[in-house]
């Protein structure tokens, strides 16, 4: 119940996150029950208005504006979810050995990963799909690659300083072997800042997933998904019509709570009081 | 001041090292990945014969390392070899589009960089004051908007309600500086509103950071206006990490350019390469992908040297 106490304790800006990223949530799981037709159901004309049986219209083919965006908050959603896990599986991996190996290991992998980073990830991720087409597959292994270098330096980092401590060299001199040491010793001393990670790396997942599929190389239609979605409808917008706008802005909704969760979490963290 | 030469010397052959590295991986990434590169372009039912044949025109029945030591020295020299896709030179393509996204993502640069800063210095100013406060709401919005987001509620606003500016980019050599201002305005403000968030967010912290010193104590005992301290006081010493945060952002804005340029089908390199990538036309991929990556690497090579410049603390890192 510590969470509930945390909470009530909560600033506005924090419960009006969580509330959105619940919105977002309930949409994800619940989705045939809460979409009124199928993902890819035609059902009328091209880009109507909202109206009672189609609350935000029909699309660039006829189907239910309302429908493809739950079913969008479900695809759009798991994708940056398991992409996020994979990065950090990789990341924290890469960066708990590289803090307690250190030396040779350390080296390499660190001089690897800034050369990874000095390379505008957009430009690297397309090229990359350039060569091995784009599939779901290649997009959360490509996206979660390079995504698990950000993740890898912090790990390192936060490894770093719990590696000196004195209970892990008991568990050294115990004898426990290197594995061990980083999962049971290094990782819950290092979880709350990279929780707080796991917040400002989904954002950044999410809008990069959305931001491929907006340029055609991310998820393929006929999936329902936010960033491709803006892409099949951009050409309303010219006649006044503002359906492009739903997906786009149902992006701009889930990634405004989580940064308000996040800036919530740091806030915690640092322990700086009002 | 010989240490300080040796380390700026140092951070721009760690960046040549990186440029050359990543001219490597954008080869080997493109090349040498699994599969097949003649099968995947030509499809499944290409003959054999077709597809050696192929292979011999993309020379990939040489060795890797030669074929790179190839790539490498033609695109010194300026050759980058011919597009898959429409058999025109690739540096015919790419010239002119690289220099329209120059012309965009400097157009954004000059009005972003002074804004934010002044911005900033007005936000540190008057900091928790209301218009502190809107400014951080607007510009921690801003940061979690999608490019494309921006980019569709001014279409909407200024293109489609208001009729003030047109939707689609469209540059050519024949319109006047004038008309291809106009036509960039909008793809412009949409670049600004990206990276003016950041920076200007940077700038107010740096300033208040300084606020804090004794020296600016000191001044504000001697009497001087709050305004001048800030300007002629503060600003100067968070020079140092400001500068950092524009050349970051500038280079930034130099990858946030690809998807605008596609809103406003912009005639640039982003637009060029995203087109390539889904035709699969390597050549026209690698080459713009390399000169993204180098501009990229370049812009956050300044920074680290404009910040070992201006900050006595980096001249003698321990």
């Amino acid at each position: 119940m510590a969470f509930l106490k945390l909470l009530r304790q909560s600033p506005i800006s924090a419960r009006i996150g969580l509330a959105m990223i619940l919105i977002n949530i309930v949409a994800a799981i619940f989705t045939p029950w809460i979409a009124p037709y199928t993902e890819t159901e035609v059902v009328g004309d091209v880009w109507l208005e909202m109206s009672r049986e189609h609350l935000l219209g029909t699309d660039h083919l006829g189907r239910d504006m309302f429908t493809r965006l739950i079913y969008g908050a479900r695809n759009t959603i798991a994708i940056a979810f398991i992409t996020t896990i994979l990065s950090f599986v990789v990341g924290i991996i890469m960066g708990f050995f590289a803090a307690t190996l250190g030396g040779w290991t350390d080296q390499i992998l660190s001089r690897i990963i800034d050369i990874l980073m000095a390379f505008p990830t957009l430009i690297f991720a397309l090229m990359v799909l350039s060569v091995v087409g784009t599939s779901i597959v290649a997009l959360i292994v490509v996206i979660a690659l390079l995504d698990s270098t950000r993740v890898y330096r912090l790990s390192r980092a936060v490894a770093m300083d719990i590696e000196v401590m004195e209970y892990v060299e008991a568990a050294r001199l115990r004898g426990e072997g290197i594995w061990w040491i980083m999962r049971r010793e290094i990782l819950p001393n290092a979880m709350p800042p990279l929780v707080a990670e796991f917040g400002l790396r989904f954002c950044f997942v999410f809008l990069f997933i959305a931001a491929l599929s907006f340029l055609g190389l991310g998820i393929q239609p006929p999936m329902a998904d936010w960033g491709g979605m803006v892409r099949e409808n951009a050409g309303a917008i010219t006649f006044g019509i503002l359906t492009p706008l739903f997906p786009a802005g149902a992006i701009a909704f889930l990634t405004v709570g989580v940064n308000l969760i996040v800036d919530w979490f740091l806030h915690i963290a640092s322990g700086l009081k009002d | 001041m010989s240490g300080l030469r040796g380390l700026v010397i140092k951070r721009i052959l760690m960046g040549l090292v990186t440029i050359f590295v990543i001219s490597f991986l954008i080869f080997v990434g493109v090349e040498a990945l699994p599969g097949d590169l003649a099968t995947a372009i030509l499809g499944q039912e290409a003959t054999p014969e077709t597809v050696a044949a192929f292979r011999k025109e993309l020379k990939l029945d040489l060795p890797w390392y030669e074929r790179y030591v190839t790539w490498l020295r033609d695109f010194v020299r300026g050759e980058l070899g011919t597009s898959l896709a429409n058999k025109r030179p690739v540096a015919e393509l790419i010239t002119w589009r690289f220099a329209n996204t120059i012309f965009l993502a400097s157009s954004a640069a000059v009005v972003a960089v002074p804004l934010s800063i002044i911005l900033g210095i007005l936000a540190a100013l008057y900091r928790n004051s209301l218009f502190d406060k809107t400014i951080s709401m607007v510009t921690l919005s801003t940061i979690s908007f999608p490019e494309f987001f921006v980019a569709y509620i001014l279409i909407a606003l200024l293109s489609v309600q208001l009729i003030i500016f047109p939707s689609i980019s469209n540059i050519n050599d024949q319109m006047s500086f004038v008309q291809k201002i106009h036509s960039i305005v909008l793809p412009c403000l949409t670049l600004t509103l990206v990276v003016m968030a950041h920076m200007m967010r940077q700038t107010r912290a740096a300033i208040i950071n300084i606020l804090a010193s004794p020296f600016i104590e000191m001044a504000r005992l001697k009497g001087i206006k709050r305004m001048r301290i800030i300007v002629l006081h503060a600003f100067p010493n968070a020079l140092s990490p400001v500068i950092n945060v524009v050349a970051i952002n500038l280079a930034y804005l130099i990858v946030g350019v690809v998807i605008v340029e596609v809103v406003f089908v912009y005639p640039g390199l982003g637009q060029l390469l995203v087109d390539s990538v889904s035709k699969r036309d390597i050549p026209v991929v690698q080459a713009s992908g390399l000169i993204f990556a180098t501009v990229y690497v370049t812009l956050n090579l300044l920074a680290d040297v404009a910040s070992i410049l201006t900050n006595p603390r980096m001249r003698n890192p321990k």
